[in-house]
């Protein structure tokens, strides 16, 4: 029951969250608050048993024939996120009701941002591959419209849309990877897939599937060179931001590796893959950050650091990496979300992000300043914050990397070394000083906006005073889940004096002369051009490939949809060739003699000029001669059917064929000739397409005769027609009396045919002298043809 | 027969189909009568061809005699020769009524003058 209220309360908010905020009144925030802060009461009471080794599912049918379950499973990983996500949503749902306050689409915006609480925390504790990729589009969906949320702003739109198509391309891989892992191991359920770990390794799908969940993972978390999606989704409220970018969303794909990191990670693929584009992504994004001036920007870069550390710590695998990586993802939760908030905050206050435009608001907003200065030197890893805790492990990680320990720590060092300045833009340029006309106007924001980066705030301190508090409730059951064992970490702010402290020393040095000399710096020409390539030029690329994809999509359909009917029915032709010989040559039906057997001289008379009238068709210029030409290959065919004990069938053609003459004459003898052609490759084209398709159909034929005969309906047909029809002409009585619905309908089709003759000959333009005759004796002849040939031998039988 | 009836059969489909690509629309027209003769007389030998009597019950008896023709592949040509009509007939007046409003039955052409439209 648990677990089905922590994944669906969220959905049902979203649901009644549109009528209900019209009557909240101001408390919106702190009323949906409740929700998430439930969540994460009905999660902490579980860390007890989780500590203590234990996992929870829940399972409930949804399609078994596919081994397709609305499933749930708790574990150390999940747990961690389900809280982040859920204690990170209380704050954000009262800072967005204070943030968003009066804004006529209020309900709405707290619908979708249930929705998307909903959609991560059914992601993160989803036991099935096919449930968590629901949870993980919904996801996707849920930030679409959060980010676009201002829609009616064509950048909102355009990041959306950006966000969606990338993360949904990664989405797609991640299904496919996920088939293929059902494939390799023979199960959609996670948690028993988490124990086929050297299944997967040795299995020969592994390359696919590691690089398919690596493109799922690496779109959804903003990894190089996916990444330029992050910066862009700024243009969302910055709740959305600080939601999405601190705890969630971008969390999904970190999140992805770690439950995975047990059955795929072990090998140098892996290690090499996965480490080597987190540190690039790290390094890049970390100096890309001193490159904006917009505060919400500086932290959509850092945010990309963060993923990349993290995605580098899943790399390298190794123990400390790993819990190095699970407290990496609380102190990145803790201080970005505040950072967030507080930036907002002043955007809310001033409207202007800008940090070298903003001087002074310590003096005006004292309690965000300071939470906000809390989180930034958590964020810069001084101690005695959690931040300090959690650089030391990075650090401890890095140089302990046996394969390549200087060039990780390195890395890591020059990482955050720009993550120090940062902390400083961030901190430093807004609130110090004296207040300038840009400033003054800011007053002291609502509890709402402050309440959320105090909290964290003071989470950053407390964590970094004590964080031997998180060993056995947090750290060691997530790292371990991660890893597939067992482990026992022990946390600690103070280690003496060890090389990490040396390194971070280094670190904040290094930071302070960035910080110093960042005008220098963020003007420097190399810089710039590493922007102009990293930062914006990517985001063109993303626009060349969806301009070049749109315009593979005109391609595409002037190719296939050309409107020529002779090239649609060239396709369907030569296809149907193709398929059917390739199951003669299957099947062997060439070879053996075709005997034409016993006919008599008539018959080759009558079939000789049946095809000959048909041929000559195709020579005659004259509409007239032309039409000569088709009357006889149909008289003959007429002849034929007389010959071989069809007169109805014979009557009908008759009757029929003489009306077909004469509709041609009357209609098409004033349409004029046409003058263009086509050029010989197309007749050649054209003929060897048409000699195909009556090869192959008289194939077919030659290999139907082949067969047995055997014919119980006509049979039956025979056997009932006097018995149960009361006629004596078997085909008119099937026509009129077995089949009589059938009949019936063919009526209604001539006489639908006749209406629209009617009609397009009176529509417009005043209807042709010629054509005004036409409609009758189409109408009446055809109609009346089944009825008249039956009628009067009905008659008579129904008399005796 | 059925053999001489399946080569005359393929025969009139491929000048059917040659028809049907053309680019005047009254021959394509005439593809379509070709076409629907020559598969008139595939089910036609589908269902086996005898010179023996037609299929009809003689007066005074309640059950036809030995080795009449196949009524069932005769009652499917009927309707498929009515239907048929119709349909030429329809499309005759469309191909019509477009050479009114067109000045030509040349499909190239109006689908390039209809593009050109756009």
């Amino acid at each position: 029951m648990g677990l089905l209220f922590v994944v669906f309360s969220g959905f049902l908010l979203a649901l009644v969250a549109p009528w209900l905020t019209p009557h909240t009144g101001r408390a919106a925030g702190w009323l949906y608050g409740l929700l998430p802060a439930a969540i994460t009461g009905v999660l902490a009471s579980f860390l007890g048993r989780i500590a203590a080794g234990g996992t929870m599912q829940q399972s409930y049918t949804w399609v078994p024939g596919l081994d397709v379950n609305l499933s749930f499973y708790l574990d150390g990983l999940s747990l961690l996120f389900a809280l982040l996500i859920s204690g990170i949503g209380t704050l954000i749902f009262v800072y967005a009701g204070a943030y968003l306050r009066g804004h006529h689409h209020l309900g709405r915006f707290f619908s979708y941002l249930s929705m998307f609480m909903a959609a991560m925390l059914g992601l993160v504790l989803a036991d099935n591959l096919i449930t968590f990729y629901i949870f993980f589009e919904l996801t996707s969906f849920a930030s679409f419209v959060l980010i676009g949320f201002n829609h009616d702003e064509a950048p909102s739109r355009r990041a959306a849309w950006q966000a969606l198509l990338v993360t949904k391309a990664g989405g797609l891989a991640l299904l496919v990877g996920f088939v293929l892992m059902q494939q390799a191991t023979g199960t959609f359920q996670i948690s028993a897939l988490l124990e086929s770990g050297d299944l997967l390794r040795e299995h020969r799908f592994y390359l696919p599937i590691v690089l398919l969940l690596l493109a799922g993972a690496f779109t959804k978390s903003a990894q190089f060179p996916f990444y330029f999606w992050l910066p862009n989704a700024m243009e969302a409220p910055t709740p959305v931001s600080a939601y999405l970018h601190s705890a969630t969303m971008v969390k999904a794909g970190i999140y992805v590796l770690a439950r995975f990191h047990p059955v795929l990670a072990g090998t140098d693929l892996w290690m090499w893959t996965v480490g080597g584009i987190g540190a690039a992504t790290m390094l890049l994004s970390a100096w890309l950050a001193l490159q904006y001036t917009d505060m919400k920007a500086i932290l959509a870069y850092t945010t990309i650091m963060a993923l990349g550390l993290l995605t580098m710590l899943l790399g390298l695998g190794t123990e400390v990496a790993v819990e190095a990586a699970m407290v990496f993802v609380l102190v990145h939760a803790f201080y970005k979300a505040a950072l967030f908030m507080a930036a907002g905050a002043i955007d809310h206050e001033v409207h202007v992000r800008d940090v070298t435009k903003l001087r002074g608001l310590w003096q005006r907003m004292p309690l965000t300043g300071a939470a906000a200065g809390l989180a930034a030197v958590s964020m810069a890893g001084l101690p005695p914050f959690f931040g300090f805790v959690g650089k030391e492990l990075v650090y401890k990680a890095a140089t302990a990397f046996a394969p390549a320990p200087a060039v990780v720590t390195g890395a890591s060092v020059l990482a955050n070394v720009a993550l120090v300045a940062a902390a400083g833009l961030l901190l430093l340029r807004p609130f110090r000083g004296s207040v300038n006309e840009i400033t003054e106007a800011a007053h002291r924001p609502a509890p709402g906006l402050w309440f959320g980066p105090v909290v964290l705030a003071v989470g950053s301190v407390g964590l970094g005073l004590a964080p031997w508090l998180l060993d056995h409730a947090v750290l060691g059951p997530s790292a371990g889940a991660v890893l597939g064992a067992t482990v026992e970490p022990h946390l600690a702010l103070w280690h003496g004096l060890t090389l990490e402290l040396g390194l971070s020393a280094l670190t904040v040095a290094g930071g302070v002369a960035a910080y110093l000399s960042w005008t220098a710096l963020h003007t420097s020409a190399p810089f710039q051009q590493l922007e102009r390539w990293l930062g914006t030029g990517l985001d063109h690329g993303y626009d060349h490939v969806v301009d070049g994809l749109l315009a593979m999509g005109r391609w595409q359909t002037r190719l296939l949809q050309n409107g020529v009917l002779r090239r649609y029915l060239s396709t369907v032709l030569v296809a149907t060739i193709g398929l059917v010989a390739g199951a003669f040559y299957h099947y062997g039906f060439f070879g053996g003699p075709i005997a034409v057997g016993e006919v008599t001289a008539y018959e080759w008379i009558l079939s000789l000029l049946a095809v000959g009238g048909a041929v000559g068709t195709l020579f005659f210029r004259e509409r007239i001669s032309l039409i000569t030409s088709l009357g006889v290959s149909g008289f003959s065919i007429a002849l034929l059917f007389l010959t071989f004990g069809a007169p109805d069938l014979a009557k009908t053609q008759f009757l029929i064929e003489t009306l077909t003459v004469i509709l041609v004459v009357l209609i098409l003898t004033g349409v004029s000739q046409v003058e263009g052609s086509l050029t010989p490759t197309q007749k050649v084209a054209n003929g060897a397409v048409a000699v195909g398709t009556g090869a192959v159909v008289s194939g077919l034929v030659l290999a139907v005769l082949k067969l047995p005969f055997e014919n119980p309906m006509g049979e039956y047909y025979a056997q009932k027609t006097y018995v149960e029809g009361q006629g004596r002409n078997i085909v008119n009585t099937i026509l009129v009396d077995f089949r009589a619905l059938d009949t019936l309908g063919e009526i209604t089709v001539l006489l639908a045919a006749g209406f629209g003759i009617y009609a397009l000959l009176r529509l417009g333009t005043a209807p042709d002298p010629n054509a005004e005759n036409d409609p009758a004796p189409e109408d009446a002849s055809p109609q009346s043809e089944p009825i008249e040939s039956s009628a009067p031998e009905q008659t008579p039988q129904q008399v005796s | 027969m059925e053999t001489l009836i399946a080569l005359v059969t393929g025969t009139m489909v491929a000048v059917g189909v040659y028809l049907l690509l053309q680019r005047d629309l009254v021959r394509k027209i005439i593809g379509v009568v070709v076409l629907s003769n020559s598969i008139h007389l595939l089910i036609f030998a589908m269902g086996r061809m005898t010179r023996a009597s037609s299929p009809l019950i003689p007066p005074g008896q309640k059950y036809p005699p030995e080795g009449i023709a196949n009524p069932l592949s005769q009652a499917l040509i009927l309707t498929a020769i009515v239907i048929g009509f119709g349909l030429l007939a329809f499309s005759l007046v469309l191909i019509y009524r477009l050479y009114q409003s067109r000045g030509t039955v040349d499909a190239d052409a109006i689908i390039e003058a209809t593009l050109g439209d756009e």
